[in-house]
């Protein structure tokens, strides 16, 4: 059971205003409980929340370099089982940490079939560098290695499907959340640990810092992003989806005129044709996931 | 015209290389070094150059290697834990003869470290890092002026000798803005060819290195990291191919180290002797000026890798020397190698570099 009123992560830590992965980590927690060895790969999450006297945790927890975790996690996991122990195995990784360098040892975390849950905190960008783009940067944003300009419109590709690479490992529990939806986020949390083997979640947790919006906005913003049908919150149990969040769609500019990353896309000029690509993303995820409620008439 | 600029030392090392013909750099943000990476993705594509952020350190000399098999100049910038992940490709690219170019922005090590803080701990590992016998050039750029200057010089001793050349600087060289002089054109040697026609890609010239044959320039090329003859087939349980291969990769830099040796000698006279190179450098300088003692000289290395072995005759009157580093004293037992009087290290930890005083304090020790 999700415990409320629990706090394992300590407030003081150095995260920005309007962090969205503090509020994930601070989730997250609620979500797993005491019983756990937490393994952070590099990044943002483990820089603000882990020097002293400011440091945030109040579980076991370990820190390997950026491409590790999942390997340094497998052996935690291998070598707790074999002494009869039962303490949960959560590795938490950033989309630098988890889409680029340390898929390899992800994938072969997971192949292996360790029981362990793998939290990816997806805030689209390597932040802790500076935002430079990562495989989960979605189309268009731009960032230090994908500026936007006169001969380019920022990043160039779109997001990774990392949730799909994960249940093609024959994960038994893949979800997608955001932390604005936060009791959603936490139950699948839940459902990731209570479940045996290796399971992914994805939780989406913007930047202010690094998206460009003000820092009351983190809660407005992961919500826009799911209501333009360009992040889909869903469950897959066995290679299935079993669970879509749906939702009467906004038009994706709605979500990307809040933020600087996507500025370059409506000033000095609008773009039409950018803009429409990114809401044939939205169109696709609409009809792959069956998002749209449709609305009935009173 | 040269232009007077005011610019930070990450980015004269991507201006040095740019200038210097480099048209490809495969990378991966890491602290200290992000800025030469970000510098390199807003300019590269304006000169149709390639910037490519790879999934990480592995994949970005892996890159590296690619591109400069395609026959343009290419590099990669990293510091500590990236060039830990790129050991067994440098390995890779002395075994196949890669020109490349390799900028680490030394952070406090070992593991994740001081990412923003400097350190000198680095000064073995681009030495000996990778597995088995082999020989590479490090230079150490002790300003921003250098910082520009020794990027572009790497890439013309990574075309003449087909070896990973190192710019080992520092975090404090790499962050630092001073005034440098951006110069019209950097002295740039035209590519390495092969000057005889035959179908040996890697038989060695007369100086012990072969003439390039990137893909596609007339040549069946095979590229392996086993040991290979000279048609560049495997041939790896024969004793004398591994060892001719490997004895000429390494001759082929150590046997021209007077010819490309490059440092600073100052008051050749001295009985007291400062040995630096990057960094501390600055500190000595200091230190010199505020001795004003012609007793005191200074050997600053420009060029760390291959050593210049002959100190010795430089400074023939010296009774000591005293090397200055940013770490728990490397190159300071490289120089206790080939020298006979004592060698006094200073070792400095933690990413504060060292302070004037305490340099003149240690000459009053030695003597």
């Amino acid at each position: 059971m999700v415990e409320r009123d629990i706090e394992l992560l300590e407030c003081g830590h150095r995260a920005c205003a309007g962090c969205g992965l503090a509020m994930a980590a601070r989730l997250m927690l609620k979500a797993v409980g005491k019983d756990v060895i937490i393994v952070s790969a590099t990044g943002c999450m483990e820089v603000f929340s882990t020097p002293y006297p400011e440091t945030a945790w109040k579980v076991p927890w370990i820190h390997s370099l950026f491409e590790n975790a999942a390997g340094v996690g497998s052996g935690i996991e291998a070598s707790l089982r074999r002494q009869g122990r039962s303490e949960k195995v959560v590795i938490i990784g950033g989309d630098g940490a988890t889409f680029d360098i340390g898929i390899q040892c992800i994938s072969g975390a997971f192949e292996r079939g360790h029981d362990i849950t793998y939290i990816c905190y997806d805030n689209e960008a390597y932040m802790n560098t500076g935002i430079q783009r990562s495989g989960a940067t979605p189309y268009d944003a731009s960032t230090t290695t994908s500026p936007a300009g006169k001969h380019s419109f920022g990043n160039t590709r779109p997001k990774k499907d990392l949730p799909a690479i994960m249940a093609a490992h024959g994960s038994p529990y893949v979800a997608t959340a955001t932390i604005a939806f936060p009791m959603d986020m936490m139950k699948k949390i839940e459902r990731a640990v209570a479940t045996k083997g290796p399971c992914y979640v994805q939780v989406h947790s913007p930047c202010a810092t690094g998206w460009g919006f003000e820092s009351d906005q983190t809660m407005t913003i992961g919500k826009l992003a799911v209501e333009s049908g360009l992040w889909v919150n869903f469950e897959m149990v066995n290679g299935e989806v079993t669970r879509v969040k749906k939702v009467v769609r906004k038009p994706v500019e709605e979500y990307l005129i809040t933020q600087k990353r996507f500025r370059h896309l409506f000033r000095p000029v609008r773009q039409e044709e950018e803009i429409a690509k990114i809401q044939a993303y939205a169109d696709r995820n609409a009809e792959k996931f069956s998002l749209d409620i449709k609305q009935q008439k009173k | 015209m040269s232009k007077i600029s005011f610019i930070q030392g990450n980015i004269a090392c991507a201006e040095g290389a740019l200038a210097a013909g480099c048209r490809f750099f495969g990378g991966y943000p890491i602290t200290p070094s992000t800025e030469i990476a970000e510098h390199m993705a807003m300019k590269l594509p304006k000169v149709k150059g390639t910037f490519i952020q790879m999934e990480d350190e592995i994949g970005s000399i892996a890159a590296v290697i690619g591109a400069a098999w395609t026959g343009v100049r290419a590099m990669t910038a990293t510091s500590g834990p990236g060039l830990s992940l790129m050991m067994e490709n440098i390995g890779y690219a002395v075994m196949t003869e890669t020109p490349l170019v390799i900028v680490d922005i030394q952070r406090g090590g070992p593991s994740t470290g001081q990412p923003t803080m400097a350190s000198q701990g680095d000064m073995f590992q681009c030495r000996f890092g990778s597995h088995g016998d082999y020989s590479i050039i490090a230079l150490s750029p002790a300003t921003v002026q250098e910082m520009y200057e020794m990027t572009a010089e790497a890439f013309n001793l990574a075309d003449r000798f087909r070896v990973p050349v190192f710019l080992m600087a520092d975090e404090i060289i790499g962050h630092m803005r001073e005034k440098m002089t951006l110069p019209d054109t950097v002295p740039v040697m035209p590519v390495r060819e092969r000057t005889e026609r035959s179908t040996l890609p890697f038989k060695a010239e007369k100086d012990g290195v072969p003439g390039f044959t990137p893909f596609g320039k007339g040549h069946h090329v095979h590229v392996t990291g086993l040991t290979h003859d000279e048609r560049g087939y495997p041939s790896t349980t024969n004793p004398d191919v591994h060892e001719r291969l490997v004895t000429r990769l390494v001759a082929k830099v150590e046997s021209t180290r007077r010819e490309i040796a490059s440092y600073d000698v100052t008051n050749p006279e001295a009985e007291t002797v400062f040995v630096s190179y990057g960094a501390p450098t600055r500190a000595v300088w200091q230190a010199l000026h505020d001795l004003k003692d012609d007793t005191v000289g200074h050997f600053r290395l420009k060029m760390v890798w291959p050593f210049p072995d002959w100190v010795e005759e430089l400074f023939p009157q010296a009774q000591a020397y005293i090397v200055p580093e940013m770490n728990l004293g490397l190159i300071s037992r490289e120089l206790e190698r080939h020298v006979t009087i004592p060698v006094i290290s200073v070792p400095r930890l933690g990413g504060a570099l060292h302070e004037p005083e305490e340099l003149i304090r240690a000459v009053e020790g030695a003597k």
